[in-house]
C-alpha cells in the first residue's frame, strides 16, 4: 500500500476495485463502513458482483470481467473532458502525460459502455465523483490482477490516481491489499526469483556482489529464476526434478490442477514442510512438520508495510521443529551451516543486507506497534505513505495502456463465464480455516453462485446439483441461485479440496507479474 | 496463566492479539485495545485462530517415502533424506533442477534464510512464492 490503514479515516471517496473487502480484509473493510456511515465518505465500487459492500456505495459500476482497462481509461477520458485533472501535478510530478492521453482519448463513454457494459452517465458520474476530492483512495485487490492483463491494471490505477493528483499525500493514493498475512513480507525477503531481499535485482552483479561477500559464498546465481507457475511446466517438460515447498499447497490453489498433479508426481524428490498434511503433501517424498504461528518469535509485515513482531506463546508442538531451524538444518547437511542461536540473529543479519529494513530491530519492535519500511536508520520512524515528495524513480511515469480481452472468451460451447474467489468464513485453501468448527459449520460445502435468470432456463434451484465444465477439467458443484451474480457469469471459491474449482481454471499468465487468470475462464454448465 | 502478543496468522490486515495460555495450551484469545489495526476488535477468523494450535491433525512426526510408502521417521533421517536429496540433484543437473516454494504464511526471518539457502546452498534463483495466487 502506498498509504496506511489509519488514513482510510480521513479519506473522502473510496474506489474499491477488485476487492471483496468484507470477506477477505474484515478490519480494513470496518475502516471503509465507518468512514462511509458515520462521516458520510463515498464508496465507488467497481465489481461485477454484488458483494456485501453494495449497499453502501454511492455508485456500483457492475462492469464485464477483465474489462478494467477500459473503464479506467474511460475514467480518464471524462476527467480530461472535464477538466477535472490536477495539472500542477501533471506538471511537476510527472512525465509522459501526453502519449497517455492520446490514446485515451479513444476511450469515450459509448466506447466504454460498449467493452464494459455500464451506462455512460454512470461512469461519468463515477469519474466526477473520484475527481472530485484530494482524499481520494483506490483500493484494491485480486480482482485486480488475477488477470492475463494484470499489470496494466494496476499501472491503470495509478494512472489515475496520477492525473487526480491522489497520490503522495494523506488519506489517498493506490492502495493494494495483500491476502496472506505475510505475503508483503515474503516478498520484501527476497522470497521471489528476480529480486535479493529489499527488491535489490538478481540480475545486477553488484547486488550479486554485495551478497556474495556478506554471505561468504564464491559465487551466487546468474541466471533468472523461474515463477511458481513457470516451474510448474518446467517439472513437467523434466527440467526441474526437485521441490521444497514451505507452508503451501499448490495442488489446490494453483491453476489448471490436472497439470499441477501431473507435475508433482513426476518430481523425483518432493519435500513438503508444513503443519496438516495437504493434498500437495500426499506427493511428497519427505514430510517436515513445522511449529506454527504461535510457537516461535517472527516478524511479519501487513499490507501497509507495517512490520510487527509476533511472540512465541507456547513451545513448538512436540516432534515439530520452527521453519527456521528446519532450514538450519538442511543448508548446514548441503554445505552451507547457517548458524542462527534465534530470529532475532537473522533480523541483524536483515538489517545489514536490506536497506529498507536497515532500522527495524526486535528492540525497537518490542516497544509499540511495529515499524512501517523504508525504515533506512535506527533513529528513522518508518513511513506512513509513499511517494510524498517525489516517485522512487523521480518523476512518476503515465503508462500508455489499451484494453486487452481476458484469454478465454464464453462462446456458444462454453457460454458462461467461470470466476473465482474467497468467501468470509475461509482462508485460501481451508487447511486451518475448514478445521475450526466455527468457521467452517458457516461454510462447510462447496458451492457454485448462478443468477437467477440463467438458473431459470437451465431448471435449476438452489441446492441442485450441476456439472460445470470448462476445457480442463469438470465438477460436480450444488448451485446457488443469487443475483449478486449477473448473468453469464458464476463464481466458486478454492477453499474445498474435495471440490478443487482449480481443476477448470486456466492457465493463462499475465506476462509481467506471472498471475493467473483466476478470475475469467469459459465453463459450459448442465443438471446432473 | 500467560499472555503474549501474536500476530494474526490470516489476512494481510495484521491485526495482533494477546494469545491466553494455560499449561502448554491455548486457552483464549484477547484483541489488544491499543493496537492501530485491531483496535479492540478481531474478525470472525482472527477470534478462532487458537483453534488450529492443537487440532489433532497437525502433524507431528517427520515422513520419509520408502519404496512408494509414506513412514515416519527420525528428524535426523527426514533431514538427511531432504538435503542429500537436493544435494544429488544439484550434483547431477545443476541448481536449477531444483525449486524452492517461500510462503506467505511464515515469518520475514524465515523467508529470508530460505531464500538464502536456494541462492546461496543450491546456486538457484528459483524461489518464489504464491504472491500471486
Ligand atoms: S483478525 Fe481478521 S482482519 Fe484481522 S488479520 Fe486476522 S483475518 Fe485479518
Amino acid at each position: 500500500m502506498t498509504n496506511s490503514i489509519d488514513e482510510f479515516e480521513d479519506a473522502s471517496v473510496f474506489m474499491v476495485i477488485g476487492s471483496n473487502t468484507t470477506s477477505n480484509h474484515p478490519l480494513i473493510s470496518s475502516r471503509i463502513i465507518n468512514a462511509v456511515r458515520q462521516r458520510g465518505a463515498k464508496l465507488i465500487l467497481c465489481d461485477p458482483r454484488c458483494i456485501d459492500l453494495a449497499p453502501l456505495s454511492s455508485i456500483h459500476i457492475r462492469h464485464k470481467i477483465g474489462s478494467d482497462v477500459a473503464l479506467i481509461n474511460g475514467f480518464m477520458n471524462i476527467i480530461l473532458n472535464k477538466n477535472l485533472e490536477d495539472k500542477t501535478f501533471i506538471e511537476e510530478r510527472t512525465e509522459n502525460f501526453e502519449k497517455m492521453a492520446e490514446v485515451v482519448e479513444k476511450y469515450t463513454p459509448d466506447y466504454v459502455s460498449g467493452i464494459t457494459g455500464v451506462e455512460p452517465e454512470l461512469l461519468v458520474k463515477a469519474a466526477e465523483l473520484y475527481a472530485s476530492t484530494k482524499r481520494s483512495m483506490i483500493v484494491y485487490a485480486m480482482g485486480i490482477t488475477q488477470h492475463i492483463a494484470g499489470t496494466d491494471n494496476v499501472k491503470s490505477c495509478a494512472n489515475l490516481a496520477m492525473l487526480t493528483g491522489n497520490i503522495g499525500t494523506p488519506s489517498s493514493g493506490v492502495n493494494p491489499l495483500r491476502g496472506q498475512n505475510n505475503v508483503q513480507g515474503a516478498c520484501d525477503m527476497g522470497g521471489l526469483p528476480n529480486v535479493y531481499s529489499g527488491y535489490q535485482p538478481a540480475a545486477d552483479l553488484f547486488v550479486r556482489n554485495k551478497f556474495e561477500k556478506l554471505w561468504g559464498v564464491d559465487k551466487l546465481p546468474e541466471k533468472k529464476g523461474l515463477t511458481v507457475i513457470e516451474m510448474g511446466h518446467e517439472i513437467e517438460k523434466g527440467n526441474i526434478k526437485a521441490l521444497y515447498i514451505m507452508g503451501e499447497n499448490p495442488f489446490i490453489s494453483d491453476p489448471d490442477a490436472k497439470h499441477m498433479h501431473r507435475a508433482l508426481k513426476k518430481l523425483e524428490l518432493l519435500i513438503v514442510q508444513d503443519i496438516f498434511p495437504t493434498p500437495t503433501s500426499e506427493f511428497a517424498h519427505v514430510i517436515l512438520p513445522a511449529a506454527c504461528f504461535a510457537e516461535r518469535d517472527g516478524t511479519y509485515t501487513n499490507t501497509e508495510r507495517r512490520v510487527q513482531l509476533s511472540h512465541q506463546a507456547l513451545p513448538p508442538l512436540k516432534g515439530t521443529l520452527p521453519d527456521w531451524k528446519i532450514i538450519c538444518e538442511i543448508s548446514k547437511r548441503a554445505g552451507f551451516p547457517m548458524d542462527y542461536n534465534d530470529p532475532s540473529e537473522i533480523m541483524d543479519e536483515i538489517n545489514i543486507t536490506t536497506p529498507s529494513y536497515a532500522g527495524i530491530t526486535y528492540e525497537r519492535l518490542e516497544q509499540g506497534w511495529g515499524i512501517p519500511w523504508p525504515c533506512p536508520s535506527k533513529e528513522h520512524p518508518g513511513t506512513k505513505f509513499l511517494h510524498k515528495d517525489k516517485f522512487t524513480r523521480g518523476r512518476g511515469l503515465f503508462h500508455v495502456i489499451e484494453y486487452i480481452p481476458p484469454a478465454e472468451l464464453p462462446d456458444a460451447e462454453y457460454p458462461f463465464t467461470l470466476t473465482t474467489g474467497r468467501i468470509r468464513p475461509h482462508f485460501h485453501t481451508g487447511t486451518m480455516t475448514r478445521r475450526t468448527a466455527i468457521l467452517d459449520r458457516e461454510a462447510p460445502s462447496p458451492f457454485l453462485d448462478i443468477n437467477p435468470e440463467d438458473a431459470k432456463s437451465l431448471r435449476v434451484r438452489t441446492g441442485d446439483k450441476i456439472i460445470v465444465e470448462s476445457r480442463r477439467g469438470s465438477l460436480k458443484l450444488s448451485v446457488n441461485v443469487t443475483s449478486d451474480v449477473p448473468k453469464g457469469v458464476v463464481f466458486s471459491t478454492f477453499h474445498f479440496k474435495e471440490k478443487n474449482i482449480n481443476e477448470l481454471t486456466l492457465c493463462a499468465v499475465d506476462p509481467v507479474a506471472g498471475i493467473p487468470e483466476y478470475k475469467n475462464c469459459a465453463v459450459s454448465i448442465r443438471r446432473s | 496463566m500467560a499472555e503474549k502478543l501474536v500476530v494474526c496468522p490470516y489476512c494481510g490486515c495484521g491485526c495482533s492479539f494477546y494469545l491466553v495460555t494455560k499449561n502448554g495450551r491455548a486457552t483464549g484469545i484477547i484483541p489488544s485495545n491499543n493496537h492501530p489495526v485491531s483496535r479492540g476488535a478481531l474478525c470472525v477468523k482472527g477470534w478462532n485462530s487458537s483453534e488450529i494450535i492443537n487440532h489433532p491433525d497437525r502433524l507431528d512426526t517427520p515422513m520419509v517415502r520408502d519404496h512408494g510408502i509414506i513412514r515416519p521417521a527420525l528428524w535426523e533421517e527426514a533431514l538427511d533424506m531432504a538435503a542429500n536429496g537436493l544435494l544429488s540433484i544439484k550434483n547431477k543437473y545443476g541448481g536449477d533442477a531444483i525449486g524452492f516454494f517461500a510462503s506467505a504464511k511464515v515469518s520475514n526471518e524465515e523467508n529470508y534464510i530460505f531464500a538464502k539457502m536456494a541462492r546461496a546452498a543450491f546456486n538457484t534463483n528459483n524461489v518464489d512464492h504464491c504472491a500471486r495466487l
